[in-house]
């Protein structure tokens, strides 16, 4: 019997052939901790008797949930990271570099064949270099700073075949959206997402993070798309390796088999309040919007805000709306910004903001109050995600928010 | 020992749990006077040591905050029965001291009901009916049995990897 993605990397990190439904300890490549759940994981480190983590280069640190720190506890929690970071020897990246999950990837600190782990649920978004990243709980990473590594159920795979070219201004999050409506808010609990299929040979690491992103959105322990060239081209001058065929075998037994066509996928909105009510656009357009939000690990990169400034053109966006743009990390800003795009989004009437999560923690700026509604690239639309429980959120690609931002009502951006 | 069920549907999220602008807390007795904010706004104020959530499907699905978990200890939950629990939650939840059981009949259990728990014998019972729950899978029994990840690791001086023995 053959094996999953899955199963040939913690196959090939235990040293031994390791199959889906086996509980092991396996060791850790890289751990990430954020200015939330960090100071909770630091702590139960030193609970659990820790003195020295097990790997201060392989532990990843910075700060992008509250940034700069928006109040005198969020100062504390950073200030206890940082000095926790000097006593270690552990690299932090502060405040400077942008959110988490891209940063491990622009960095080159996610490879293909590793296991990495994040307090954070979307650190599966490292599947899109060949990696199995799963977020975890701050106890669970206070004992891999301890030990390097940690239980794991090695999980059943779902593979998700998808074909076809996709349409004008319809991309990876419209599909990724849809995928989730298929699957639900927890079809994929327990099991892994392995992403393949012409389309994703094509696609870039900006989409296939779009979609290992959202895996955790159907309750996925990871999302991952087998390491091919683009990954490899994508990984040149930020990290040397070997390349290493982690394709599944032929016969890899999977949980489950889906087919896409992207070829007539038409732009998706997901309605409040959970990410599988994915509809088309089409089905919502009109409604009144409050707030545009365009950024977050989801949909922050250079290529999103081209996106979006492609459907924007010359126009303005609408004075009825409030957007606010982020680009993802600093490098994905000095890009948006070397190439025009920020004088652009800011003459059209755009707040930019320098990289963090923003809105979508619903904690630091940018909250909704009652009875707003907003429209965001990010990728969760619970109730009272973005601030009020009595706000709404939509989610969708930079394209449909661009295209609603200019209207200031939910729009079919194939209609700009 | 009774307990009174506090219900819940499907699909409740984290950020439900707790929400995002509380996490900068890390105190479970602080984080609990927001639990459930502004979606089921009197469990902060009403809830009381030993009373249980009963829940559906997918239950502390979203973020990977431990903080909800935590409010809920800080609150006085030791018990969470659901349909099904989202992965990240689960863990969390055993490694803080939360024990969650799986029982494919929760959605029968009415609100304000008062249950007993056999974990042992395998099932709830409330006052004229049982419900069988699933065993809590073998490695996750370690850690309880231990009273908690925190103390489970103390213990330890190494671990056995899949790959040799670590630290």
């Amino acid at each position: 019997m053959g094996a999953t993605v899955v199963e040939k990397i913690f196959s090939s990190r235990c040293g031994r052939p390791v199959r889906a439904g086996e509980v092991v300890m396996a060791p850790v490549d890289g751990a990430m901790i954020h200015d939330i759940t960090g100071p909770l994981a630091i702590r139960n480190f030193f609970q659990m008797g820790g003195t020295k983590v097990f790997n201060p280069r392989k532990v990843i640190m910075l700060f992008d949930h509250q940034v700069p720190a928006d109040s005198i506890t969020a100062a504390e929690n950073q200030a206890f990271m940082r000095t926790f970071a000097g006593d270690q020897g552990i690299h932090n990246y502060d405040i400077r570099e942008g959110i988490c999950h891209q940063v491990v990837m622009e960095k080159g600190l996610a490879t293909p064949g590793e296991i990495i782990v994040g307090a954070d649920s979307h650190t599966c978004m490292y599947g899109a270099a060949g990696v199995f990243a799963t977020g975890i709980g701050s106890t669970d990473m206070g004992f891999v700073l301890k030990f390097g590594a940690l239980y794991f159920r090695v999980p059943e795979s779902i593979r998700v075949d998808v074909t076809g070219r996709f349409p004008r201004r319809v991309g990876p999050k419209d599909l990724i959206l849809s995928i989730a409506h298929d699957i639900g808010a927890d079809g994929a609990t327990y099991q892994a997402i392995e992403f393949g299929g012409d389309t994703f040979e094509r696609m870039g690491m900006e989409g296939r993070m779009t979609c290992c992103n959202m895996a955790i959105e159907m309750g996925a322990k990871a999302g991952i798309v087998p390491p091919d060239r683009i990954t490899y081209a994508y990984l040149e001058g930020r990290r040397a390796v070997s390349p290493v065929d982690l394709s599944p075998d032929p016969d890899a037994r999977y949980v489950d088999r889906r087919m896409y066509d992207v070829t007539d996928l038409a732009p998706q909105v997901a309605v409040p309040h959970n990410v599988d009510l994915a509809v088309p656009v089409k089905d919502v357009a009109g409604i009144r919007i409050d707030q545009v939000f365009i950024g977050s690990c989801t949909n922050g990169r250079f290529e999103d805000l081209a996106e979006a400034a492609e459907v924007l053109s010359d126009n303005r966006f609408s004075d009825a709306v409030r957007v606010i743009i982020i680009p993802a990390s600093r490098d994905e800003y000095l890009k948006a910004l070397r190439s025009g795009l920020i004088e652009r989004f800011v003459s059209a009437g755009a707040l930019v903001e320098a990289p963090c999560c923003g809105p979508c923690m619903g904690g630091a700026f940018g909250l909704l109050g009652p009875g707003e509604i907003s429209l965001s690239t990010s990728n969760r639309n619970f109730r009272g995600r973005q601030g009020s429980t009595e706000a709404k959120v939509y989610l969708c690609s930079p394209a449909t928010a661009a295209a609603s931002a200019i209207y200031g009502e939910i729009t079919d951006p194939r209609e700009v | 020992m009774t307990m009174r069920v506090w219900k819940f549907s499907d699909n409740v999220d984290t950020d439900a749990i707790i929400p995002g602008r509380y996490l900068i807390h890390n105190d479970p007795c602080v984080l609990a006077r927001h639990a459930f904010e502004g979606t089921r706004s009197e469990f902060a104020g009403q809830v009381r040591e030993g009373h249980v959530i009963v829940a559906g499907r997918n239950f502390g699905c979203g973020s990977s905050r431990e903080h909800a978990p935590l409010a809920l200890t800080g609150a006085g939950i030791r018990i969470i029965i659901a349909r099904s629990f989202a992965r990240i939650f689960y863990r969390n939840a055993v490694n803080v001291g939360i024990l969650p059981l799986v029982c494919g009949q929760a959605d029968e259990i009415p609100e304000g009901a008062e249950i007993t728990v056999n974990i042992e014998g395998g099932y709830i019972e409330t006052g004229e009916k049982r419900y069988p729950i699933e065993p809590v899978p073998g490695f996750m029994q370690n850690i309880i049995s231990a009273g908690g990840l925190v103390a489970y690791a103390r213990d330890l001086e190494e671990v056995e990897t899949c790959t040799g023995s670590q630290r």
